[in-house]
Parts: structure tokens; sequence; C-alpha cells
């Protein structure tokens, strides 16, 4: 065989910001066809790279080659017409513009006097929607795409260009199982045809189904690259965290008490329908489901921001209304949201304004807010969370993802919820401070919280929950007990196929 | 097809039913209420209303450019007297003495280069430094009114010259040059914004800055060259009203900005940018003009169109709130 | 060593360069003329700011809050027209409860629409302001308005009075900014409307009632702009229908000048205060030099762009922007 020219090699690659060595000298390569996925924790220094490498930040030293030549990348636009092509983690498309018009973002074709040359623009992208199955049209607006769709256009983009090398950044955070398999044959194509793929994600099985080999950065260096097919998770999360981590381990399930919050038949128009579940005190009760499911929106009506078309809620057996966040503080439900930077926290205020927020109204003197009181609640948490910040004048903004969740986690804990909701509570979060929060949660549990869950990982469920509660199309599936749950019946009841069949 | 769809094109339609419920309820009203015999619908007072909506109308366009790229300007009325002044005082500079009436087509470039340098300043500014258009604008404006009082302290700036006058009010079939101008100017405007590559990319850039910057769009000389030509059109609506008045107060165009951004607002374009269309501004123009000729029509005074045209706004607002909503099952953010 | 000293100036210069620029301007214009930091000026000063410094108290809630409110301008001319109407009709005694209850119904209105219906408050503000104007209008039938007994009325003493010297307007800018910084940077309340401007969405999601909090700043902008109209009636007892017309975008200044951003969740009373007086002492030290007037809209231009921009250098890191 023919010794192989990488279609794309990075050298020595540095880049420092203000304060930090984002990169540190990378040296990284992707062989033609190759599916190369790349891993680090958050700050790693991953993104840096793949900005660097996209043409969007240029580097303080080190060569980029492609096709061994080396070549400099002045801007994303100059990157793409090298032949490097990146498909964003947040959709970066024009909503109210046509596919085409997205496709062919920022080099539409033209004719005379500056205008759009439609025809070309309309066959051109039709064709490449047509390599890849695409059901809609040029013409469609973007804005009507599902999700899913979306990222095809992303990928449809891609294509516009004689691609060397193509850069997913977690294509699959919004997927469904079915879109991911549609997702990963186009990517198996891609590289059948010759195209060197980078694959970034935090999603290990993803990782191991679709690549063949596996590179790891860690504080900005690059610490190696193992063959998927002769290596395994714990090899490449030791290698990711410098220590070697058992993620698989249970934690030790608590005694749990009497039924503190009860939902019976709630529905809420299209997003659920007939949800009945109880959660006992001490228990952790994990809800699996795709994105879509109707988990998020059950946490958001329990946490008053959703009015419930249909049923009834019960703590500790008496039924609730509930009719604003205000009304479920007021009965001791808290909820963690899944997007924390969006909705957990604001993050031009300090760690204590944060965490002292939903009481703020009570921790006065006289007329005035009380500092001493503030800091005192914020001196407890932060030393029972173990959360790492120089001083509570911090701003959140410039906290890490975990430590961040964990000032949402206190704010919550310092109001002594009876029930605690955290929505995907380890989103974004590094390998480290995930199982921390894990322990956390389980922690809680033994202190005599009730705790869902709601995740879209399948081993964060099965490692934190008493039970786990499926569901599929707004209706819940199955319930399992912490003893027959299994990833293979999880997956099978998320993909929606009745327990009944099943069993 | 999807609901978001339908509301988007019963949006982009309202203003033109809004226009025909104005026209019916004013004819019916004026039957009844009016203070002249003559119907509402009166073709001389149709063709008046497209000449006085001209000036907001010019300026209006250059707006729906501006504001469908996202940003906002708030210093067109300063940009409007400025140039004004430039024109008419143009005139009487004795470089050009020799010119004749040849003076006129020079004045007008001179306004023209005076609003897009304007605009050029605006739209370096917003590039360059990464202030909001928003507060550059309203520096600007405050600024750029600092100039029309330095030019010529608190006195008006006048000049009459007859041929300018002629020009200025000629008609074509009895439509006269400020209707023609508007006119032309929307499709022009219109072509720009929908059939070429720097319409299209004003929309994208409106829609999802970092979407085109990471395109490759040069987003900073885009929105430099939208800022030029809202100052160009600035500049033109000063052209055509001043070339008619020759006369310009300091004070003039005060308030333009809100006027002008009310018709835009009417005409359905999304003050966040990425949506929006200038045939709907064209509307909204129309609309609130023909809103101040009915009240006037049926005895109403100034006070009652300014507050109508305020509620309205409200209204229109609600009622776009009220059709995005999703019902009972929304998340109450 | 040399490069860290720079550059703890420079961020130092960034983060309070209004304030010094402030006072390197009144260095230079005490310099220019004696008497410019003498304390008839400097009172004279505060007194004619005192009416665009009390609307500018109350917007800085709402830009906190991350709203605009445009509408401040033709509701002091309200407030103005209507106290000076009812004050023959009523008597003072009456007619400044009365204006105000009507004006903070103004107030609560826009709340309303802005708060509990969430409509955006560009626009709302934008027809408020149309609105409120014709309703002036309305209210005065486009005639001026006028006090008839102009020397027999106490009334005069809101804006033309003083105590112990300082001006009755002064007096009352002052003790409303000392009201307004203690609510805002000390209260539940003033806490709520950081939060509520730095991420309205986290807010509600930390169980804070959004829309109340919105509502009240609205209410709190009403009752300033009540007061405005109060000094303003007061001082002239006599008032055209269009008084406040223009305000509303100097009161914006005034506060992006002491600091606020426009989307919300920064900014301090104090520093309002501050760019009130900045913009008032640039008037009076540019008429004091013998400028005229409107030298001050091009200096002001220069100086809401550069404190802006050094702001937003500070918190980037640079000074230009990085958009290709």
């Amino acid at each position: 065989m023919i010794a192989q020219k990488p279609a794309l090699r990075l050298e020595g690659i540095v880049k420092t910001f203000p304060g930090v060595r984002a990169l540190d000298g990378v040296s990284f390569e992707v062989m033609p066809g190759e599916v190369h996925a790349l891993l680090g924790e958050n700050g790693a220094g991953k993104s840096t790279l793949m900005k660097v490498l996209g043409g969007i930040y240029q580097p303080d030293d080190g060569t980029i080659f492609i096709d061994e030549a080396p070549v400099t990348m002045g801007s994303p636009l100059d990157a793409k017409a090298k032949g490097v092509v990146f498909i964003h983690q947040e959709l970066s498309l024009a909503d109210e513009l046509s596919v085409a018009e997205n496709i062919y973002l920022g080099e539409l074709p033209t004719k005379s006097f500056g205008r759009v040359d439609w025809d070309s623009l309309h066959s051109n992208s039709a064709a490449i929607l047509k390599r890849l199955n695409c059901k809609f049209t040029p013409q469609t607006i973007v804005g009507d795409l599902s999700i899913a769709n979306k990222q095809m256009v992303e990928i449809a983009r891609a294509l516009t260009v004689d691609a060397k090398a193509v850069i997913f950044d977690e294509p699959t955070a919004s997927l469904t199982d079915a879109e991911k398999v549609v997702l990963f044959d186009i990517i198996s194509d891609l590289s059948r045809q010759g195209v060197g793929i980078v694959y970034i994600s935090h999603r290990m099985d993803e990782i191991f189904t679709i690549s063949t080999k596996i590179s790891v950065l860690r504080d900005g260096e690059y610490r190696g690259s193992l063959a998927t097919a002769e290596t395994n998770e714990d090899e490449v999360t030791q290698l990711m965290i410098g220590r070697s981590l058992d993620l698989g381990q249970k934690v030790e399930h608590a005694q749990t008490g009497k039924v503190a919050i009860e939902v019976r038949n709630l529905s809420c128009g299209s997003l659920y329908h007939d949800v009945s579940f109880k959660v006992r005190s001490g228990e952790v009760v994990g809800f699996y489901g795709l994105v879509g499911a109707g988990r998020t929106e059950i946490a958001e009506t329990l946490f008053g921001l959703r009015n419930p078309t249909d049923g009834t809620i019960h703590l500790d057996g008496e039924e609730v209304r509930i009719h604003s966040p205000v009304d479920a503080i007021r009965h001791g439900i808290s909820l963690v949201p899944e997007d924390r930077k969006g909705q957990g926290l604001v993050l031009g205020m300090n760690c204590r304004d944060n965490m002292t927020l939903p009481q703020v109204a009570d921790l006065t003197a006289g007329p005035f807010v009380s500092d001493g009181a503030e800091i005192a609640i914020f001196d407890q948490y932060r030393d029972k969370l173990a959360i790492k910040t120089p001083s509570w004048r911090q701003r959140v903004g410039n906290l890490s993802g975990g430590n961040q969740q964990k000032i949402v986690i206190g704010k919550w804990l310092s109001m002594a919820p009876k029930v605690l909701i955290v929505d995907e509570p380890t989103r974004g979060i590094d390998v480290g401070s995930k199982s921390e929060i894990h322990n956390l949660i389980r922690d809680l549990a033994k202190q005599g919280y009730a705790v869902i869950v709601i995740s879209s990982e399948m081993p964060e469920v099965l490692r934190v929950s008493d039970r786990v509660v499926a569901m599929f199309h707004g209706e819940i599936i199955r319930e399992f007990t912490s003893e027959e749950v299994t990833e293979d019946n999880l997956v099978q009841a998320i993909s929606g196929i009745r327990s009944d069949k099943v069993a | 097809m999807h609901t978001e769809r339908k509301n988007k094109l019963f949006k982009q339609s309202a203003i033109w039913g809004f226009i025909v419920i104005e026209l019916v309820f004013f004819s019916i009203a004026g039957h009844f209420l009016s203070v002249s015999d003559k119907a509402f619908m009166d073709g001389a007072n149709m063709l008046l209303l497209f000449k006085q909506s001209a000036p907001i109308g010019i300026i209006a366009l250059g707006m729906t450019i501006v504001m469908i790229n996202g940003n906002i300007d708030l210093s067109v009325g300063a940009t409007y007297a400025l140039c004004a002044i430039v024109m008419l005082d143009s005139m009487t500079w004795p470089i050009f003495a020799g010119l004749g009436d040849w003076v006129i087509p020079v004045a007008w470039l001179l306004a023209l280069g005076t609003g897009m340098v304007l605009g050029l300043i605006n739209g370096l500014i917003v590039w360059k430094t990464g202030v909001d258009a928003f507060i550059v604008t309203l520096g600007s404006m405050l600024g750029f009114r600092g100039l029309v009082f330095m030019y010529n302290g608190e006195q008006p700036t006048s000049h009459l010259n007859w041929t300018l006058v002629d020009i200025a009010e000629a008609d074509l079939f009895g439509i006269e040059t400020p209707t023609i101008v508007f006119v032309v100017f929307t499709i022009l405007i219109w072509l720009l914004m929908s059939k070429t590559v720097h319409g299209r990319n004003a929309y994208a850039i409106g829609d999802n800055r970092e979407a085109a910057v990471n395109a490759g769009i040069r987003v900073g000389p885009h929105m430099v060259w939208n800022f030029v030509l809202i100052g160009f059109l600035a500049a033109l609506s000063a052209v055509v009203f001043y070339s008619a008045s020759g006369s310009v107060n300091p004070n003039d165009g005060t308030l333009y900005e809100l006027w002008v951004i009310t018709a835009v607002v009417l005409g359905g374009t999304k003050l966040t940018g990425g949506s929006g269309s200038v045939i709907s501004t064209f509307g909204g123009v129309i609309a609130i003009q023909l809103l101040r000729k009915g009240l006037g029509h049926i005895g109403a005074d100034t006070a009652m169109v300014n507050l109508v045209i305020g509620l309205i706004l409200i209204a229109v607002l609600f009622l776009d709130k009220q059709l995005n909503r999703k019902g009972r099952e929304e998340l109450k953010i | 060593m040399a490069d860290e000293r720079l550059k703890s100036l420079t961020s130092m210069l960034a983060r309070h360069g209004i304030l010094v620029a402030f006072i390197l301007f009144m260095i230079g214009f005490t310099i220019a003329n004696q008497r410019f930091l003498g304390l008839d000026n400097v009172l004279g000063v505060i007194r004619s700011s005192a009416i665009l410094g009390v609307m500018a108290l109350g917007v800085t809630f709402v830009v906190v809050s991350g709203n605009l409110d445009l509408s401040v301008g033709s509701m002091m001319s309200f407030s103005t027209i209507v106290v000076l109407d009812l004050h023959d009709k009523l008597g003072p005694s009456m007619a400044i409860p009365a204006m105000f209850a009507m004006t903070m119904a103004l107030g609560a209105f826009i709340g309303f629409l802005v708060g509990y219906l969430k409509l955006n408050s560009l626009i709302v503000t934008l027809g408020m302001l149309s609105a409120i104007h014709g309703l002036t209008l309305t209210y005065s039938g486009g005639k001026n308005m006028d006090i008839v007994d102009k020397s027999g009325t106490w009334f005069s003493v809101f804006g033309q009075g003083a105590i112990f010297g300082i001006p009755v307007p002064v007096l009352m800018f002052g003790l409303l900014a000392v009201v307004l910084t203690v609510i805002l940077a000390k209260t539940p309340f003033g806490r709520k409307v950081y939060a509520v401007g730095g991420n309205g969405t986290a807010a509600t999601f930390s169980g804070i009632p959004r829309a109340r909090v919105v509502f009240m700043t609205y209410i709190i902008s009403s009752f300033c702009v009540a007061t405005a109209g109060l000094i303003q009636a007061s001082r002239s007892l006599g008032s055209q229908n269009t008084v406040g017309q223009g305000l509303e975008l100097d009161v914006l200044a005034a506060v992006i000048l002491g600091g606020a951003s426009l989307l919300g969740g920064s900014g301090t009373v104090f520093k309002t205060v501050i760019g009130v007086l900045i913009l008032g002492f640039i008037q009076n030290g540019l008429l004091l030099v013998g400028l005229q007037f409107y030298v001050q809209y091009v200096v002001t231009w220069v100086i809401i762009i550069l404190a802006v921009w050094l702001d937003i250098a500070a918190k980037r890191g640079r000074l230009w922007s990085p958009i290709a």
C-alpha cells in the first residue's frame, strides 16, 4: 500500500490569550477517510484549536498543512476555500432565509449588478440536498425545518466545496436517535469519499461507534492518540483527566421515606399527556428519554412555568395548585434548569447574589438586604458543595461549568426544598466535576430530599437513580426499579417500543 | 403549512388590510362627519397623500435596510436638516457663482454627499468601536444637530431658486416629483434587498450575525454601506422636500427618527433584525399618512392624530404578540 | 513591570474613565474661568439640570431592568400642563396629588404593557410618546397653559424657592437621588431589578415576579417624571404643550453616560447623577467660555461615544471591535 499523506496536519500550534496559554504546541493529523475523534474536558483547548483551524483565530506559532502544503487560514471563508469546513455546535443558520441561501451563505452566486443568480443557486443546492437524501427543497425557509434538518443544512454547506476535512463539533447534541443514525451514515459516506473527519463529542458511546482514531487534549496540550479499535473508555478517560475514574460504579442507595410528590394524570396540550408518578423522600427518580419527550416540560409544570391542561399535583398527600415559580417555591419545589447559563444564572451577578436570589426578600435587616445574612448562606453552601471560587464577589460568568452548576444547586438547597428537580445536571460539564455532581445528588437523597433527575445520558441515569421513568413522545412508557433497569430495556422503551410487548 | 409561515404571510399583508380598513372607514365616516364636501378618496387628495408621505417615506426606506440589518439609526432627522442646509446654502457659495442654474445639480450632489459622509461616520463608529448602533446614533443625533446649529446659529437658512422650485414641483401625468422619487426608490431598494447579494446578506446578518461572520461575510463593511445608504436616503428626502420649500429651520427634522421608526415597525419589520420588507414599509408610511389625513377629514385635530397613531402602534405590537402565542401550554416566561 | 503598571492604569482609566474625564474637564474649565467652580455657579448648574436629572433617576431603574422609556419627555409635558391647569381649578394642594396620580396612571399603563403583556419597551414607549403628546394637546386644547395669579401662589416654591440658600429643585433632586440610590443598591427590590435586567429568564426561574418588577420600574419612572413636571411648572408658572419634547433622548444620554448598559443589569443611580452633572457642567462650562449652547451637542456626542466605547473596550480587553 502506498503511504498516504495526511489530509490535514497541525504542527506545534500555540495560541495564548491574556493570562491563558490556551494551546501549547499542539500537533495533530487527520488522514483522508479517517474519522478522528477529538476529546478533552471543557477548557482543554478543543474549541480554540478548531477556531484556529477554521480561521477564526490566528495561531501565535505553529503551522497548518493541507495535503502537506503549509497554509494560513485568514478567515472562515478562507479556511473553507482551502477545504476545511466547520459544522458548528450551535446551529449557525439564518432562520428567515431559504435553505439554498443558507447553504451558500457568504458566497451566493452572482450575475451582473450584484444580483443573486437564483437558478444556479437552486440547482446547485438541490444537487447537494439530493446527495444527503434530504426531503426538503432548496426554497424551504430554514425556520420551518426541524432541528435535525437544520443540521443537514449545516452539513450541506460543507459540501459546497471540495472538502479535505470536515469538523463536527458536538453534532448530536440536539438529535434524536433516528436522526443520529442518518448523521452517522453521512459521516461514513464522507469518509468513504476520502474526506478526513474531525469529530468532537463528549459522548463516549458515539465516539466508539463512529471514530477510527481518538486524540486527547488536556490543558491545551496534546496528550496522545489511540486507535479506537484497540482502546476502551477507561483508557480514554484516564488520558483525558490524568487519573482513572470509575464512572460505571453504582452509588449506594438510601432508605426511602413517604411519598413527597405525586402527579396524577397530568397533561399539557401536545407536550405530554396522562403522566402519573410518585417520588418518595430520600429517593432519586431518573427521567430518561429523548430530547422533546416531554420531560423538561413536566419539570416546568411542576415549577409553575406551564399550566397543566389536566391532572393534579399532590405534595405530602395534599393536592396543590402551582401557578408560578413563587407558588412552587412556597410548596418546597425547586428546579435546577437544563440551560444553566440561560435559565439558571444571572451571569453578570456575583456568586453570592446568584445564590441568594430566590430568598433575597427574606434576608433583610429592616428594609435593606443584610450583607451578613447573605454571606453566611453563601459560605455555608460554598463549603458544603465544595464550590471553588476566590470569593463571593467573583462574577458567576467567570466560574467553570461545574462550579456554576453547584451555585445553582446551592441556590435551591439553601431554600430547604422538599422536592428537587435537576434537569440535565451535567450537561457541558467536564468528566471530573460530573462524578462530583452525581455524588452530590446521591447525598441529597440520603439527606431526605425527593430528587427528580432528568437526563439524556444513560450512564448518568443508571448511576444516580433508584427508579427510572422512561418517556417517549410525551408519555411515560415504563417505570423501572434499579434492579430491573438495563441499557437494553431503556433503549427499547425510549425508542417507542411498548414495555408490554417487550416484557 | 406551518403556522409560523402563515403568521408571517398574514403579518406582511396585514398592513394592506389596515390601509383598506382606513380607506373604507374614512370614506364612510367622512360621509357623515366631513368638514369638507369632497369625498375622501378623491383622486387629487390621494395624490397629495403620496406627495406628503415622501419625506418620511424616503427615510423609512433606509431605516428598513438598517433595521433588517439589525441596527437602528436615530440620527436621520438631524442628517436630514444638515443636508437641507448644505443644499440651500451651497447655491449661494461664491465659487459656484458662474454656474448659473447648473448650481442646482451641484448643490444636490453636495447634499447627497453630505448625507453619505454622515452615514459613513455612523457606520465606521459602529463597526470599529463595537458600540451599539442605538447609542452611536443617539449620540450623533445630538452631534449632527449641533452641527446644524453651528452652521447658521438659530437662524433659518433660506435660498429661493425658481428653477429649483419648478423642478421640485414638476409633475408627470399629475404625479409630482416627490411621489415619483418615493416610488422609484421604493422599487430600487426593494430590488436591492430581495434580488442582490448585498440585500440577502443584510437579512442574514440581521438574523444571525455570528453565522454571517462564520460564513465569511464581512459584516463590518456591510453595515457601513447600509449606514451610508440611509444617510443618502435622508439626504435625498431633504433634497426632495427643500427644493420646493427653499427654507430650513435648524429644528427641522426633529422627531423624524421616531415617525420613521413608527412607520417601519407598522410595516412589520422586526426591531431585532433579519425580517422585514421595503414594500411593507411603503405600506406603513402610507397608512400613517392616511390616518393623518383621514382624521383631519373627519374633523379631528393633530392631538387626536398623535393619540391614535401611538395607540395603533401599541395595538399592532399586541396583536403580533398574540399571533405568536402557542396557547395554554406555553412556557410562562 | 512597566507593562503591568501601564495595564493597570489603562484598566483603571477604562473603568472609571468617565469620572476621570469629568474631573479633567472640571479642572480645565476652572482654569479657563474662575467662576466655574464657584458655589453660585455649581448650584446654578445643578438647579438647571434638576429636571433632566430627576427624570434620569427614574429612567435608570427602567434601563437597569433591561427596558427603555422614550415616553418620559412627553409625559413630563403632560404633568406640567395638568398641574398648571388644575392649580387654578382645584388649588395647588389638590392639584399636585391629582397630577401625580394621573402621571403615575400613565406609568402604570406602560408598566402593564411592558411588564405583564411583555411588549417591546422601545415600541410601546415610542407609541406612548406620541399618544401622551396627543393626550396633552387634547387636554389643553392646543393652547399654552398659564397660572392666572402668578405672584399670589405658594406653588412657585418647588421651582423657584430656596432653603438655606439651596434652591428647592436641587434639594428635591438630591433627596430623590439618595432615596433611589438606597432603593436600587440596598433593598431586595433593587436586587430584583438587577436580576431581571441581567437575565430575565433566570430571574423567573429563581421565583422573581418579573412582570411586577418591570411594572414597578415604570411606576418609579413616572413618579420621577411627575416630580420633574412639578418643578418645571413651578419654575415657569406657565408652559407650552411641548415643554418636555426631545428630553427623552437627553435623559437616555445621561443614563448611558453614567455607564448603564442598554442591555440591562448594570448601572447605578449615583453614576446616573454623574452623567447628568457631566451634561450640565459641559453646557455651563462651554457657555462660560463664550461658546453657544449648541456646541454642547457636539461635545456630548463625542463624550457619549467615548464613554461607552471605553467601557466596552475594557470588557472585551481590546480597543477595536473584532468584527471583520
